[in-house]
C-alpha cells in the first residue's frame, strides 16, 4: 500500500565548521561568514521518506521555510529522490522562532492535504531547540514519535517505530498520520543522483530568478524587471524545472502568528565564550604521571 | 565531509587542462541529436556536458570519501565468501558499496542515455575509477567491470544488449570477464572452453575458467573455443550468458590483496550462451579491444592506490617527530616524499593523455560503425584518422598500464618506509595500500606484457611521429625552453638506441624492452608536464624535478641498450644456476 510522506527542510549555517568570523560583535552568527548546508538531520529525515517510498510505493513532498537561497537544499531533495518540493518564503515570515515556525509549516502541510507520515530532522544544528517538529504535530492534531533509530513496518495503517529513550531505547505503534523526528542512528542518507542531478540543476524557485534578474539588470525599471522574470518562471514552467513557491497567503496564515509579530521567545543574553589555552601542564611519563594526569582529567569530569 | 575529487587538485587541475569540452563535442556528436534526446538529462551544449562531467566527479568524490573510504579497513579484513551452492555472498560492506553507486547512477557511466546510462567520456571514467580505488582499490574491479557493458554495446546484437545494458546502468548486475584458465593466463590462444551447438542451435559451454575477477557477477563475457579444429586464437569466440545452474564458483582465491574483489575459479556445465558478434572473432578483435579500455582502468585504479598511499606518507613525515624535529625535513625521508609526489603527477599526466586519446579514438570508431550516412570524403578521412589513433594508442595504452602500476607499487612501498616500523604493522592502512597495489602490475597483462606492446610502438615509429607533433610547440620561459632542449637530447639518445636495437633481431628488442620503453615514456611524459608547466607555475618544479631524477636515468637505460649484452639469453643455465629441488 502507497504512502505518501512529506518532510520539513531546513537550509543552515555549517558550525560544524566553525572559523574566527562565525560570531558578530553582538554575539549573534555572522551567517555570512558560515557556508550554508543541508541541515544533517533534515538529511535522515528525507532518507527515512525516500525509504519508506521504495518500499511502499507513493510520495514524497519536501518542504523548506526560508529565503529564496533554501530552493538550494530543495534542489538536493530533488537530486536525492524528491518528487516533489515547495519552497516557502515570505518577508513577513522572517525571524520567526520555533512557535511562529511550525505554526507556518503546519499550516502549509494542511495546504498540501492528504499525507500519512511527515518527518523532521530531530534538531537544527544553528538553534539546536528540536521544538519545531513536536510543535508542528501539535498544531496539526497528530500523533507525533521523536528520536526515530530505526524504521520498522508499516501496516493497515499503523506504523512502528523503534525510538532512543537515552540510555536504551522502545518499540512503539502508532495509527497514521504521524509526524516523526528522526536521528541520524536510523539511516545513512543516500548520495545524490547523478541523472537526476544533470536533470534539475536547472531547477529555480520564481524568487532566485527574481534575484537573479535584478542582478542582471540592476539598472532596469521594475516593470521591465517583472517582466523578464515572469518569461524566465514560465519558461521553467514549461520544462517542468520550475520549485513551486508559497507565501503566507497561499497557506492562509494568520499573520499574527507568524514572523516578529508571532514570536514570544525573548532574548535574554548572548554570551560570547572565547577559549583560550592558559599555558599547559607536563605530565611525566611515568606510572605515577599517568595516575596523576587520570584523576585531574576526573575531577575536571572530562573523563568519567 | 571528505570529497576525494574536491580535495584533489590535481585531478581538478587536469580536468581543467584537458581539453573536456572537445571530449564533449565528440562524446555528443556536437550536440545534433540534442532535441531528439528524450532522456531529460542530455546535455545542451559543450559546457552544459562539463559542468555535468563536474557535477558528476563531485558525487563520486562524496561517495568514495563519505562512504567506501570508512570500509575498506574491514572488507579487506573479512572478505567474501563462497557458499556451499557454488554461490558467492559479497561482504554486506562491499554489497552496501554498490548499492550507493547505482544509487547515485554511477553504474552506467560511460553507457549512452537511451540505455540509461551517463554517456561520460572515457577520460572522466578514468577519473572516477582514480577516485574510487583511492577509498578502497578492490571495490575498482567491480565499478571498472563496465568495460563489460561497453563490449556488449559496441558488438553484441541488439536484443542482446536491450536485455542487458539497462541493467547494468541500474545497477542490478554486474560482471566478469571471463578469460583466463589454468593453461592460459598470458597466452590467451590457448584457451580451451568448449563452446558447442545443441540440438537446437543453441550454444552451450563446458569447461573451466581460472582467477575470474568477479566471477560471481551475474553477466558472464566469455571467450571460448567454437571452433575445435583452429588451434590459435581464430578458433575463439566471445558468449555471453548469465549466471544460473549451468556455472559454479568452485573456489574462491586467497589473495595477497584487493580482498574486497571475488576472485572465481569457475566451472561450466552446459551452460546456456548467446554468440556476441560474430564467431571467430573473439579474441582477436572483441577481447582485444576490451582489454585495451580495461588496461586504462588498471592505470586509473594504479594512481588510485598510490594517492591514498602517498597522502599516508605525507601526513606521517609531517607530524611525526625524531630528532627534535618533523622527520620530513630530514634530507632521505624529504627526497622519499617529494620523489612519491612527482611520479604520481607523471604517472597521472601519462594516464589521462592516454584515456583523451582513447575518447578521440573509440569515438570516431562508434560514429564509423554507426552511421551510415557518412559522405564518402569523411569516412575517408576518419578511416585515417582512426588508423593513426590506433597506432598511437597501441603504444600509450600499454606504456600507461605499465607505468601507472610500476609508480603504484614503488609508491606504496615507498609509503610504508615512511612510516617505518609503523607501516609494517596491521596498524595503518600502509600496508595494505601495497597489497592491493601489487596486483596491478600482474593482472590484464603483466608489466612485461604490456613493455611488448609498448616497445612495438616505440621501434615502429609511433614515438618519433609522437614526440615530433608535441615538439613544434615553443614556449615563452626560458627554463621551459631550456627543460624542452633537454628533452630533445633525450629523444635523440633513445632514437640512438632504437636503431642500434633495429640491427639486432627481436630476442634482443624484447630483452631491452624495458629500459627501451622506460627511456621512450620520460620523453612523453617530459612534454606532457612541458604542456602543463606553460600554465602552471607549480607544475614547471614538478618537471624540473622530473627530469632531473628522470633524465640521468634515461642515459643509463640507452647506455644499457647500447651494450648489446645477451647474456641473460645465451648464458642462461650458467648464471640463473642449477634448478633447485623442490621440497
Amino acid at each position: 500500500m502507497p504512502y505518501d510522506c512529506i518532510v520539513c527542510v531546513k537550509q543552515v549555517p555549517d558550525t560544524a565548521n566553525v572559523t574566527a568570523s562565525a560570531m558578530n560583535e553582538d554575539g549573534t552568527v555572522n551567517r555570512a561568514a558560515l557556508p550554508a548546508i543541508f541541515n544533517p538531520e533534515d538529511l535522515h529525515a528525507l532518507e527515512a521518506a525516500l525509504e519508506v517510498r521504495d518500499r511502499y510505493g507513493g510520495t514524497v513532498t519536501a518542504i523548506s521555510m526560508g529565503p529564496p537561497k533554501a530552493a538550494e537544499v530543495l534542489r538536493d531533495c530533488l537530486y536525492r529522490g524528491a518528487d516533489r518540493v515547495i519552497l516557502l518564503t515570505d518577508r513577513r515570515a522572517a525571524a520567526s522562532d520555533t512557535l511562529a515556525t511550525s505554526y507556518i509549516l503546519s499550516q502549509a502541510i494542511r495546504t498540501l492535504g492528504r499525507y500519512d507520515l511527515v518527518f523532521c530532522g530531530r534538531q537544527a544544528i544553528d538553534g539546536d531547540t528540536a521544538q519545531v517538529g513536536p510543535q508542528c504535530a501539535e498544531k496539526l492534531g497528530i500523533p507525533q514519535i521523536t528520536y526515530m533509530e530505526q524504521m520498522g513496518e508499516l501496516r493497515e495503517g499503523i506504523v512502528r517505530v523503534r525510538r532512543n529513550i537515552g540510555h536504551g531505547w522502545e518499540v512503539v505503534e502508532c495509527p497514521l498520520p504521524v509526524l516523526i523526528t528522526v536521528i541520524p542512528a536510523a539511516n545513512q542518507p543516500r548520495p545524490p543522483a547523478a541523472k537526476r542531478v544533470m536533470r534539475y540543476k536547472r531547477a529555480r524557485a520564481a524568487a532566485e530568478l527574481a534575484a537573479q534578474v535584478k542582478a542582471e539588470m540592476p539598472e532596469a525599471p521594475e516593470d521591465l524587471i517583472a517582466a523578464e522574470v515572469q518569461r524566465r518562471v514560465e519558461a521553467l514552467r514549461a520544462e517542468g524545472l520550475l520549485i513551486e513557491q508559497w507565501d503566507l497567503d497561499r497557506i492562509g496564515a494568520d499573520l499574527s502568528r507568524c514572523g516578529m509579530a508571532g514570536s514570544p521567545t525573548k532574548v535574554f543574553r548572548i554570551q560570547s565564550i572565547v577559549l583560550k589555552r592558559e599555558g599547559h601542564v607536563q605530565v611525566p611519563p611515568t606510572e605515577d604521571g599517568i595516575r596523576q594526569l587520570v584523576r585531574e582529567l576526573v575531577v575536571d569530569r572530562i573523563l568519567g | 565531509m571528505a570529497n576525494y575529487f574536491l580535495d584533489n587538485e590535481d585531478i581538478q587541475f587536469l580536468f581543467d587542462h584537458l581539453d573536456l569540452r572537445e571530449l564533449a563535442r565528440l562524446q555528443e556528436d556536437d550536440f545534433a541529436y540534442v532535441s531528439e534526446d528524450g532522456s531529460g538529462y542530455a546535455p545542451r551544449d559543450a559546457d552544459d556536458a562539463v559542468d555535468n562531467y563536474r557535477r558528476v566527479l563531485t558525487i563520486v568524490g562524496q561517495v568514495a570519501g563519505e562512504m567506501i573510504a570508512p570500509n575498506a579497513e574491514q572488507i579487506d579484513r573479512e572478505g567474501n565468501t563462497l557458499n556451499e551452492d557454488g554461490t558467492v555472498t559479497l561482504h554486506p560492506l562491499v554489497q552496501r558499496n554498490l548499492r550507493r553507486l547505482a544509487q547515485a547512477d554511477l553504474m552506467g557511466f560511460t553507457l549512452p542515455r537511451r540505455y540509461g546510462g551517463l554517456n561520460c567520456p572515457t577520460t572522466v571514467y578514468s577519473m572516477a575509477i582514480e577516485i574510487v580505488s583511492r577509498a578502497d582499490a578492490s571495490l575498482m574491479n567491480l565499478f571498472g567491470l563496465q568495460g563489460i557493458a561497453e563490449t556488449i554495446y559496441a558488438f553484441a546484437d541488439d536484443q542482446i544488449k536491450d536485455e542487458t545494458l539497462p541493467r547494468f546502468a541500474r545497477g542490478e548486475v554486474t560482471g566478469a570477464m571471463v578469460l583466463t584458465e589454468p593453461d592460459a593466463g598470458s597466452d590467451l590462444q590457448a584457451v580451451r572452453l568448449r563452446a558447442y551447438q545443441d540440438e537446437q542451435g543453441n550454444w552451450r559451454l563446458s569447461g573451466v575458467k581460472r582467477f575470474i575477477t568477479n566471477g560471481c557477477g551475474e553477466i558472464l563475457l566469455v571467450l571460448a573455443r567454437s571452433e575445435p579444429d583452429i588451434a590459435d586464437g581464430r578458433g575463439l569466440s566471445l558468449f555471453i550468458t548469465e549466471r544460473g545452474p549451468g556455472v559454479r564458483v568452485r573456489h574462491l582465491e586467497n589473495k595477497l590483496g584487493i580482498h574486497g574483489s571475488p576472485t572465481c575459479e569457475l566451472v561450466f556445465e552446459d551452460a546456456p550462451a548467446r554468440l556476441i558478434g560474430e564467431r571467430q572473432r573473439g579474441l582477436i578483435t572483441y577481447v582485444m579491444s576490451l582489454m585495451n579500455g580495461a588496461r586504462v582502468g588498471i592505470a586509473a585504479q594504479s594512481l588510485g592506490v598510490a594517492e591514498a598511499a602517498f597522502r599516508l606518507a605525507r601526513c606521517y613525515a609531517h607530524t611525526r617527530q625524531q630528532f627534535g624535529g618533523p622527520i620530513e625535513r630530514l634530507p632521505a625521508v624529504a627526497e622519499m616524499v617529494t620523489d612519491m609526489k612527482v611520479h604520481l603527477e607523471a604517472a597521472r599526466a601519462l594516464c589521462y593523455e592516454t584515456s583523451r586519446v582513447c575518447d578521440h579514438e573509440n569515438n570516431n570508431l562508434r560514429v564509423l560503425e554507426f552511421r551510415k550516412d557518412i559522405p564518402p570524403e569523411e569516412k575517408k578521412r576518419r578511416t585515417q584518422l582512426s588508423r593513426t589513433l590506433k597506432r598511437i594508442n597501441g603504444m600509450l595504452t600499454p606504456m600507461a598500464k605499465y607505468y601507472c602500476s610500476e609508480m603504484a607499487c614503488r609508491v606504496a612501498d615507498t609509503a610504508i618506509q615512511v612510516l617505518g616500523g609503523s607501516g609494517y604493522m596491521k596498524d595503518y592502512p600502509a600496508e595494505r595500500y601495497l597489497r592491493d597495489a601489487r596486483i596491478t602490475t600482474i593482472y590484464e597483462g603483466t608489466s612485461q606484457l604490456q613493455i611488448v606492446a609498448a616497445v612495438r610502438g616505440v621501434t615502429s615509429g609511433a614515438f618519433e611521429n609522437w614526440t615530433a607533433e608535441h615538439e613544434g610547440r615553443s614556449y615563452d620561459d626560458p627554463l621551459l625552453e631550456e627543460l624542452k632542449g633537454h628533452l630533445l637530447e633525450g629523444k635523440r639518445r633513445v632514437v640512438e638506441a632504437i636503431q642500434f636495437v633495429k640491427t639486432k633481431g627481436t630476442q634482443y628488442l624484447d630483452l631491452v624492452g624495458r629500459p627501451l620503453v622506460d627511456a621512450a615514456i620520460t620523453v612523453i611524459i617530459g612534454h606532457l608536464l612541458l604542456g602543463q608547466a606553460a600554465v602552471n607555475q607549480r607544475k614547471k618544479h614538478v618537471l624540473r624535478r622530473f627530469l632531473a631524477r628522470q633524465l640521468p636515468m634515461l642515459e643509463t637505460n640507452c647506455r644499457y641498450v647500447l651494450s648489446g649484452d645477451v647474456s641473460p639469453l645465451e648464458q642462461y643455465e650458467l648464471l640463473a644456476g642449477p634448478v633447485p629441488a623442490m621440497e
